[in-house]
């Protein structure tokens, strides 16, 4: 379904990735794991268009959108949730849910209405918290809208930046549950972690990044299994 | 006393001004808030309004045509958004864009502007003449047409000013509140990036709010042309820099704020006539500008911003 | 031929040299005065310079210092309070008082961004303009209202006083070069590298430990005194003085010729109040369009060339590399950009 061919980024003079190639299959979970500045970002960009490679293809679907811009990449069918949530939250918990669907701009009123059910029976304090603004969530809530936002457009690939970031124990696991869900229900998912335990516990693949190159690719069983791979390439998790 | 005598009609007048300030403010306030930019020529696009609103009528006129307000305003007033907003368009597009497009210092669009305020009035003035032009508004509102609001007498044109600028206001606060469109424009003031990635189209969102912001400010000419009947090719330059501080007075950016803004200019700026020299009326608005972006950056309405932020 | 230096140190020679017999030379007494002009608008683009060319703070309203150095010369040496001090006791009390008002006038401006900045001091300057142009009711005719003030003193140097364009424009030309060489020093110095630093990051210069406060009101107070100094010339020059020497559009003007010869570029700078200076002079007839081309001038210049005509490809910023659907723009105000 996606698929990066040696992708290189420069931001400016400096090469943030040098030749990444990475699939992702339709209905998986896969997850792209590394530390710090390690690319991880870089690559989430490079796949939506926000910045683009100097050399290599990213393709969609079998289309190439390397040098789409992001409104674009969008419209096809990728969603992301970002890194530290980014919701908006000067808009109440409805509107950001509507911005979510705002892809979907041809669709009728139903549809939309079906799925802000949707959403709020995935995340029933948001229903609860519909009418409020965004800023005054809680982090575990924010995170939780920004995954519904971004389900509202009913993305045939979900990117996922980090979605442990700053999260309590019991919460990262709650939204992981939740990922497998949405999988589950027929999505097909990236996600970029540092908290490699948890992110391999739901995939079934997993890509290293180091440097801005992938240097190991394997199945989430035998990464998980492999605890020396894990002490030299993630750091402390 | 003579002055507390005048003081209810001052109050009503500053009040009336105050929404014409208003409506031009919403103009810096609404590309503020989207660009964090100011747009130093947005005063001379209300002038340009105004000239707009001007030609219609001296038209109208030369046509003789029975003349009624119920038809021949909104008619000046939909000639002068529409030139004015596909003006601000435009300056966005071809003197603004190629600059914050590039990551430029800020001071590039500021100057950029301040160029863009220059050409456009010397083009005026080079195509108009640089003497005034009257607007005929007595054929329309006769003098002796006024009423009695709330025991003061006042003119139908001043309540007809009011009544369209309140109403423009209300129709922008709910364009913003209430439409996708006035989402995805919340969206990528808040946070630019984000709204791309909700699949807006920035690009055109900033033309659109460039638009709306300059039509407001075209109408805020015409209004302006028929109460004050006389217009020139400068006018925009101090009327700018006063919806400019009323923008700032309410919290730049916001746009209630500006509404507020530009009302209490209006009637400080009214009542320090009463009592002041009426020459130096603007330097009250630049001694406002300077107080509030000393004493209070943020505004009156304006939310409290992380350090880093501040104004 | 010659090596590199050698040329460089032959043109500006040569420079001197025509500079100095340009009065003897000229065809007419009319292009003197247009020399001298240049030689005013230069100490006064030298002046804006500091401030916005080194220091980076964008002074719309750099007129007012302008004016007030010109008034304060026109009540020191003139009938309107009968005090007729002479030239080089006026002067030096100009330069004090513009540069204190330059502190006054900075002094609100410091935590401010640069965009606001510019309309903050845009707005000193108009007030400035409206109390040059009101303070003349009753009781207390200070500045003569619109008619300004007029028969002011010619300078006067013992006993020798100045009558001819050429004589002033000796005067202005020596100055110019003081104020050249003063420019270079502070460039040059602790206090120059202060203010570049805070053009470029203001945050990170704060962390560096330079005192910005301290380092922008001197960059006022300055630059303020510049103008001062082209004030109180062309008060003496001119003879007179009236409100509308000192418009808006004066500190426009001042400000494209810093731009125009690249922001900091000293000889970019004197390149480009020549410019400015001469090109209208010498299409007169298309007077009545100079603004109007002035203004599209700047936005020109911003598009294409936002860091002058003048400024050597080695000090131009690098061009960003292209990044797709979203430019990266700088939102944050004073502070530095978040990495």
């Amino acid at each position: 379904m996606l698929r990066l061919s040696d992708v290189v980024t420069h931001y400016g003079s400096l090469r943030a990735l040098k030749g990444v190639s990475l699939e992702v299959h339709q209905g998986e979970i896969v997850c792209l794991l590394g530390g710090n500045a390690s690319g991880k970002s870089t690559t989430m960009k490079t796949i939506l268009g926000m910045v683009h490679p100097s050399a290599g293809r990213v393709e969609f679907e079998g289309e190439r959108i390397d040098h789409l811009p992001t409104e674009e990449v969008v419209r096809r069918g990728i969603s992301l949730v970002p890194e530290a949530r980014r919701i908006f939250g000067r808009m109440t918990v409805w509107e950001n849910l509507l911005m979510g669907s705002l892809v979907r701009r041809g669709a009728p009123a139903a549809d939309v209405a079906q799925d802000l059910e949707r959403a709020y029976a995935l995340f029933p304090r948001l229903r609860e918290r519909a009418q409020q603004l965004g800023g005054t969530l809680s982090g575990g809530e924010q995170q939780m809208l920004a995954i519904a936002r971004a389900l509202m457009a009913r993305p045939r690939l979900l990117l996922m930046d980090e979605p442990s970031m700053g999260l309590a124990p019991a919460l990262v696991d709650q939204v992981f549950d939740i990922i497998q869900t949405i999988n589950g229900q027929g999505t097909t998912i990236l996600v970029v972690e540092q908290n490699a335990a948890v992110a391999l516990g739901i995939a079934r693949r997993g890509y290293v990044l180091q440097n801005g190159r992938i240097v190991i690719h394997d199945t989430a069983e035998t990464l998980l299994r492999a605890d020396h791979i894990r002490r030299a390439y993630l750091g402390e998790n | 006393m003579d002055v507390l005598r005048i003081l209810p009609q001052q109050l009503v007048f500053g009040l009336a001004l105050g929404t014409v300030y208003g409506l031009i403010a919403l103009g810096y306030t609404m590309v503020y808030g989207i660009l964090f930019m100011i747009n130093f020529a947005h005063g001379d696009v209300f002038m340009i309004g105004s000239y707009l609103g001007w030609g219609v009528l001296a038209a109208l006129i030369n046509a003789h045509v029975g003349l009624h307000p119920g038809w021949v305003v909104p008619l000046l007033l939909l000639v002068a958004m529409t030139g004015s907003g596909l003006l601000g368009a435009g300056l966005e597009r071809f003197a603004y864009r190629p600059l914050y497009a590039r990551g430029a210092t800020r001071l590039g669009p500021l100057i950029s502007a301040v160029g863009a305020s220059i050409f456009l009035q010397n083009a005026v003035m080079l195509t108009q003449g640089a003497r005034m032009k009257v607007y005929m508004t007595n054929l329309l509102f006769p003098r002796t047409w006024r009423v009695q609001v709330a025991g003061v007498n006042i003119s139908v044109l001043v309540v007809v000013m009011m009544g369209v600028a309140l109403l423009m206001m209300l129709g922008l606060h709910l364009l913003v509140q209430r439409t996708t469109l006035g989402r995805s424009i919340r969206a990528v003031a808040e946070d630019r990036e984000m709204a791309a990635i909700m699949g807006v189209n920035v690009r055109r969102i900033i033309a659109i709010t460039f638009f709306l912001g300059s039509a407001l400010g075209g109408a805020a000419g015409v209004l302006v042309g028929l109460y004050y009947t006389q217009i020139d090719f400068f006018m925009g330059y101090s009327a700018g820099l006063k919806a400019f501080t009323a923008a700032v007075l309410g919290g730049i950016g916001n746009i209630r704020g500006a509404m507020l803004g530009g009302l209490v200019l209006g009637i400080v700026e009214s009542l320090a006539v009463t009592f002041v020299n009426p020459a130096f009326k603007d330097v009250i608005a630049f001694l406002i500008l300077i107080l509030t972006l000393v004493f209070r950056p943020t505004g009156l309405l304006g939310e409290s911003l992380p350090d880093w932020e501040k104004v | 031929m010659a090596s590199p230096a050698a040329r460089r140190l032959a043109i500006t020679l040569g420079v001197a040299a025509a500079v100095l017999v340009a009065p003897l030379v000229a065809p007419s007494d009319y292009v003197v005065g247009v020399l001298t002009r240049i030689c005013l608008y230069a100490t006064l683009a030298l002046g804006l310079n500091i401030v916005v060319g080194f220091a980076g703070l964008l002074d719309l309203g750099y007129v007012a210092f302008f004016g007030i150095g010109s008034y304060l010369y026109a009540f020191l040496a003139s009938p309107q309070f009968g005090v007729h001090a002479p030239f080089l006791v006026a002067l030096p009390i100009i330069i004090a008082v513009t540069a204190l008002s330059g502190i006054l006038i900075g002094a609100p401006t410091l935590r401010l961004r640069g965009d606001y900045l510019a309309i903050v001091t845009l707005g000193f300057g108009e007030i400035t303009y409206l109390l040059l142009i009101n303070l003349d009711r009753p009781p207390l005719n200070i500045t003569g209202g619109p008619n300004g003030i007029i028969a002011i003193d010619a300078p006067a140097f013992a006993g020798f006083v100045l009558s001819r364009n050429s004589h002033y424009y000796y005067m202005f030309l020596v100055t110019l070069l003081l104020v050249l060489v003063a420019s270079a020093r502070l460039r040059d110095s602790r206090i120059g590298w202060a203010w570049q630093a805070i053009r470029e990051d203001e945050l990170a210069a704060r962390a560096m430990g330079i005192n910005t406060t301290v380092a922008k009101l001197q960059a006022f107070a300055i630059g303020a005194a510049f103008a001062g100094i082209g004030g109180c010339f062309l008060a003496s020059w001119q003879r007179s003085v009236f409100p509308d020497n000192f418009l808006f559009t004066e500190s426009v003007n001042i400000l494209a010729m810093v731009i125009l010869g690249g922001m900091g570029s000293l000889v970019g700078v004197l390149l480009g109040a020549t410019l400015l200076v001469a090109l209208p002079e010498i299409f007169r007839d298309f007077q009545v369009y100079r603004m109007l081309v002035f203004g599209l001038l700047l936005m020109v210049l911003m598009i294409f060339r936002p860091h002058g005509f003048l400024t050597p490809r080695s000090r131009r910023p690098e061009e960003p590399v292209a990044q797709g659907a979203l430019e990266e723009e700088a939102e944050a105000p004073l502070a530095s950009r978040p990495s």
